[in-house]
């Protein structure tokens, strides 16, 4: 089944300033957008009107040509956002935290022991997420996206804090997942190496 | 991605598992549950040191003052409902998952009566004896603090959502909250009065019922949609 997801003439102002107007895309599956720009520019509020957290002051999103807005429930059971805050509990443990993920959106087939070994994290299990380093924490944070059943990748600077081997492998998981027919909408300042068709969207 | 999609989770699994989190995070930190529970026994125990310790005013101010200091330290708990979820992004998590966002404020309310309305209703009965209650009017008591609480949890989820994003947003909670809050604890109150005089009670149990019950079925989606502005 293929998916689309396409933004038309969208205009995002917030406070006094305008980040971005008249700005569209649109992408399939197996499709990866970037989105470039300098710091501040609006790539993480890009991301959030796009999943519906921020009301655009013009233009619509759509996924499969339905607006966002008209179904709204629908399209989150679409989509995974690896966002800039972990969005996990310090607190509670890596299970103690996925489990809780798990309860809320469709799983995917893998098999969580094998995607924790993939991600090297099987060691840190029963450890509190308080205690783990940022890239580690980060880590856990693409194990949410694995275990999760869903066509759309949200990732906001999925670099950030990742050692080399950890930004490679993130660069692999894209690959493989928009092979697999998946669609990823991702925010980078680096260079990004993946093999797949890639829509560029830069935010002046 | 070619194979059907597999299904979401039921409304009711994602009710349960955001209780369960917050649950076992209150759990592991145990000071925010203690810390309005110790204010409750403060207010309540420190009370008959200053206005007097003769059993005619203890038993005439004893419901009034139970009910009182339970309503300050449910607001006093508010505060944190959606905070630490705000800061840590866990919130933005929530308001894209493909559950219903009421179900899940409803889990994470009733989390928070589990873990701050419980807890007074059962310490009230020790407070209730220093002020020379009946044991008939305990039990009216703790029924409607029961009662009272979980209104009070409920319709104080939506202060605490609209006040989410802002910095030190304790007293503009209360004051959005109190209007609200009055009544609860003008019923209660009178109605614990009442029970100690051997009159009609039961009215103003009826009348927090029905209280607790429209904020059970409406503060969810109150909040839901005061959580979604909040956090834009």
């Amino acid at each position: 089944m293929t998916h689309k997801l396409s933004a038309d003439n969208l205009t995002l102002i917030r406070g006094e300033r305008c980040l971005f107007s008249g700005l569209s895309f649109a992408l399939q599956s197996g499709g990866l957008l970037i989105l470039e720009g300098r710091n501040g520019c609006g790539k993480t509020s890009l991301i959030r009107a796009v999943a519906g957290l921020l009301s655009l002051e013009e233009g619509t999103v759509c996924w499969d040509d339905v607006p966002v807005g008209k179904q709204r429930q629908a399209f989150h059971g679409k989509l995974v956002w690896l966002a800039h805050r972990t969005g996990l509990k310090g607190d509670l443990t890596l299970v103690e935290n996925l489990g809780f993920e798990r309860s809320l959106r469709a799983h995917s087939r893998r098999d969580p022991e094998e995607v924790y070994e993939r991600l090297g994290i099987s060691r840190l299990k029963k450890l509190i997420l308080r205690s783990l380093s940022a890239g580690q924490q980060r880590r856990v944070a693409l194990a949410r996206m694995l275990l999760a059943d869903v066509p759309l990748w949200f990732m906001d600077e999925p670099f950030t804090n990742l050692d080399r081997e950890g930004r490679a492998l993130v660069m692999e998981l894209v690959e493989a997942h928009c092979t697999d027919g998946g669609l990823c909408v991702m925010a980078a300042h680096q260079d990004v190496e993946i093999d797949a068709p890639t829509t560029r969207v830069k935010i002046r | 991605m070619n194979e059907p999609a597999r299904e979401i989770p039921g409304i009711f699994a994602g009710l349960v598992a955001t209780a369960r989190r917050d649950l076992l995070l209150a759990w592991k930190r145990p000071g925010d549950v203690l810390n309005p529970l110790f204010f409750f026994a403060m207010v309540c125990t420190l009370f008959p040191l200053a206005v007097g310790p003769t059993a005619e005013q203890l038993e005439f101010s004893g419901p009034g003052v139970i009910w009182v200091a339970a309503l300050l330290a449910t607001l006093l708990s508010l505060n944190s409902l959606f905070l630490s979820d705000f800061e840590d992004g866990s919130l933005d998590q929530l308001l894209v998952s493909p559950q219903p966002l009421p179900a899940l404020v409803l889990g994470k309310t009733l989390a928070h009566w589990l873990t701050a309305g419980l807890p007074l209703v059962l310490v009230s009965p020790v407070l209730a004896i220093t002020y020379r209650m009946p044991f008939s009017v305990v039990g009216v008591m703790m029924l409607t603090l029961s009662l009272g609480t979980v209104s009070l949890s409920l319709l104080g989820s939506i202060g605490a959502a609209l006040t989410v994003g802002l910095h030190r947003g304790t007293a503009l909670l209360s004051l959005l909250i109190l209007p609200l809050a009055m009544p609860v604890m003008i019923l209660g109150a009178n109605a614990v009065s009442l029970a100690a005089h051997g009159d009609v009670y039961t009215t103003g149990v009826w009348a927090l019922g029905a209280y607790a019950a429209g904020s059970v079925s409406l503060a969810p989606y109150a909040t839901a949609a005061a959580l979604r502005i909040s956090n834009e």
